[in-house]
């Protein structure tokens, strides 16, 4: 447990000692403004034309009209940021050689892979700590119900999981860090635009292909639905990738 | 303390190692020794449990590396080729790392670290940033590194490698002085360092063990006749006399340069004629400038080894394009060397 801790928290030095960490952070808060405040505004006029006609719904859910956006938009900019987070993990310690040290110290193979995630996964839960205040303004102006928001911010959290574990399994491949980038954005898109494919195929596999859409699955986080089937996809999702990387670094041992 | 039973380890169709066996006593300093691509490395990651043989055991301390790596891990300081070290974080950051994978209980951290600092003189440096040192600073803190967890086993691969001669003099004191309470393995293909700091060299080549013995041994097994370099101040010409001195086999002169001459001699096997020359030459009425015994350096065993199992052998070894096999051809047969 301990060294799990201890590697955890050398990634997520590492990522502050760089200024990964600031612009990652930074842009991700940036680009999470910039649709906050065009749905906030989107949101508004709405309202407002609402009011003054007098006819629909006569009042608006701040929670499915305007958090619900948001937070999709949010878990589609994690899918281009994560792979950034991810890509070093693994192919930089093997490009350096510190694997080696990693390797040849009392410590298990799970431990460390641990360690990896669990430090991904606090970037990128610093990422949305930085998205708070933007909900904090909605309680003070508004009265959104905490609940969903919680919910969605939980899926958000699995979600990423899922794309990290993605993300250590690629990078345990290589040693070309940009290589391992690129191929799980390539992935994370993949699985992300999956469920387009449905409508080529009959029920069963439009059934099929759009449960391992990683992002369907996200949809009732969004508007606030805690369905026990997703997380288990979730957490499923996650524990596979991290058994995958396990079992990549294992045979990179055997073959050399 | 370290045992490697029938080890041999495969990528794919090339053999790296095969079938290599040895054993270091407890306190030993074991060099390793071979040419560049011969499977010196291979072999130390296996022993460090970084990678599992192909075929075969190797155990630190009793604890199998693969069946127990932990325990044998716990017990195993190892400095690959490259100091593995994270550039962004501070000399001091990194150990505080290490101890803490390597299980350093809290408490004695700090004290271990500033004891690892001392013992690789590196406090100076403690605060600069490891991407920021010089190649034998780095080598320091790959070496401190190593001593953290106090191991009882030393693995060093190429300690020495990239330091300036001041710097491999401070290394070689350095794990002179660590051999008594810990094992240790180092491999190099620099032989002289062999030589004045291992008590056991073990020699590989292609893969495979050429040899294992004490320095002293392997020079001592290759030198058939001792021969001995002399120079005298003498117009004469010394070759008469000396040849007809008992227990010298031949001798001739190999330089001759105004009054002074250069000759080698020649004794029979196993008979010091050092001191019965030393008067001879003293009663000739000759200037006895220089007299000593020429060795065969480790270097010419090394080569002798080396060389010949690459010609006696090579159909056996699967094509490695990475292997520089020396070609040079010497008659000797290996068999003679090695099972004498």
């Amino acid at each position: 447990m301990s060294n799990i801790f201890a590697i955890a928290d050398k990634e997520l030095r590492s990522y502050f000692s760089s200024p990964t960490a600031y612009v990652i952070i930074g842009l991700f808060a940036a680009l999470f403004g910039f649709f906050y405040t065009a749905i906030l505004d989107f949101f508004v006029k709405q309202s407002m034309q609402l009011q003054q006609f007098q006819m629909g719904p006569s009042s608006v859910n701040i929670n499915l009209q305007l958090i619900r956006p948001v937070l999709s938009n949010a878990s589609v900019v994690a899918l281009f940021v994560l792979p950034m987070i991810t890509m070093r993990t693994y192919a930089e310690e093997k490009r350096s050689g510190t694997i080696e040290l990693l390797l040849t110290s009392p410590i298990t193979n799970l431990e460390i892979i641990l360690g990896k995630f669990f430090g991904a996964l606090g970037l990128y839960s610093l990422m949305l700590l930085v998205t708070t205040p933007y909900i904090i303004i909605l309680f003070i102006y508004g009265e959104p119900e905490l609940s969903p928001i919680l919910v969605g911010y939980l899926g958000l959290l699995l979600m990423g999981g899922s794309f990290i574990s993605i993300g250590l399994l690629i990078s345990s491949f290589t040693k070309n860090q940009i290589v391992a980038g690129m191929i799980t954005f390539a992935t994370l898109l993949l699985l992300w635009v999956l469920n387009w494919l449905s409508s080529f195929g009959g029920p069963t596999t439009q059934a099929v292909v759009s449960y391992l859409s990683i992002t369907q699955h996200f949809d009732d986080f969004a508007i606030g639905v805690l369905d026990t089937k997703h997380v288990i996809y979730y957490l499923s999702f996650i524990t596979f990738g991290l058994f995958l990387t396990a079992k990549s670094v294992d045979s990179e041992r055997w073959r050399g | 303390m370290i045992e490697v039973k029938n080890v041999t380890k495969r990528y794919g169709r090339v053999t790296a190692v095969q079938d290599i066996s040895f054993k270091v006593k407890r306190g030993e300093i074991l060099g390793f020794l071979g040419p560049n691509g011969a499977g010196k490395t291979t072999t130390m990651r296996i022993l460090t449990g970084y990678m599992p043989a192909t075929k075969g055991r190797a155990m630190i301390a009793g604890f199998d590396v693969f069946e127990q790596p932990i325990e044998a891990k716990r017990r195993t300081g190892y400095l690959p080729e490259t100091p593995p070290l994270y550039p962004e974080m501070t000399v001091r950051e990194y150990l505080q790392f290490v101890a803490r994978i390597k299980g350093i209980p809290r408490s004695e951290r700090t004290g271990r670290i500033s004891g690892a600092m001392e013992q690789v003189r590196l406090n100076e440096m403690a605060d600069r940033h490891c991407g920021k040192l010089s190649k034998g600073y780095r080598q320091r803190v790959g070496l401190a590194q190593t001593l953290l967890h106090d191991p009882e086993v030393l693995i060093l691969d190429e300690p020495t490698a990239g330091l300036d001669p001041n710097q491999i003099i401070q290394t070689r004191e350095l794990i002179t002085n660590l051999a008594g309470d810990h094992t240790i393995i180092l491999s190099t293909h620099i032989l002289p360092e062999v030589s004045q700091t291992c008590q056991r060299v073990v020699i590989i080549n292609n893969g495979r063990l050429v040899a294992e013995d004490t320095p002293e041994n392997l020079t001592h097994r290759l030198r058939g006749a001792e021969i001995i370099y002399l120079k005298i101040a003498t117009h004469d010409d010394p070759v008469p006399a000396l040849s007809r001195m008992p227990g010298v086999q031949r001798a001739s002169v190999s330089k001759r340069n105004e009054g002074i001459i250069e000759c080698e001699v020649e004794s029979m096997t196993g008979e010091d004629i050092r001191r019965n020359l030393a008067q001879a030459v003293i009663a000739a009425g000759w200037g006895l400038l220089e007299l000593r015994q020429l060795r065969m350096s480790l270097e010419e065993v090394f080569l002798h080894l080396t060389t010949n199992e690459s010609n006696a052998e090579t159909p056996d070894i699967p094509e490695d394009e990475e292997r520089e096999i020396p070609t040079s051809n010497t008659k000797e047969s290996l068999d003679e060397v090695v099972h004498e």
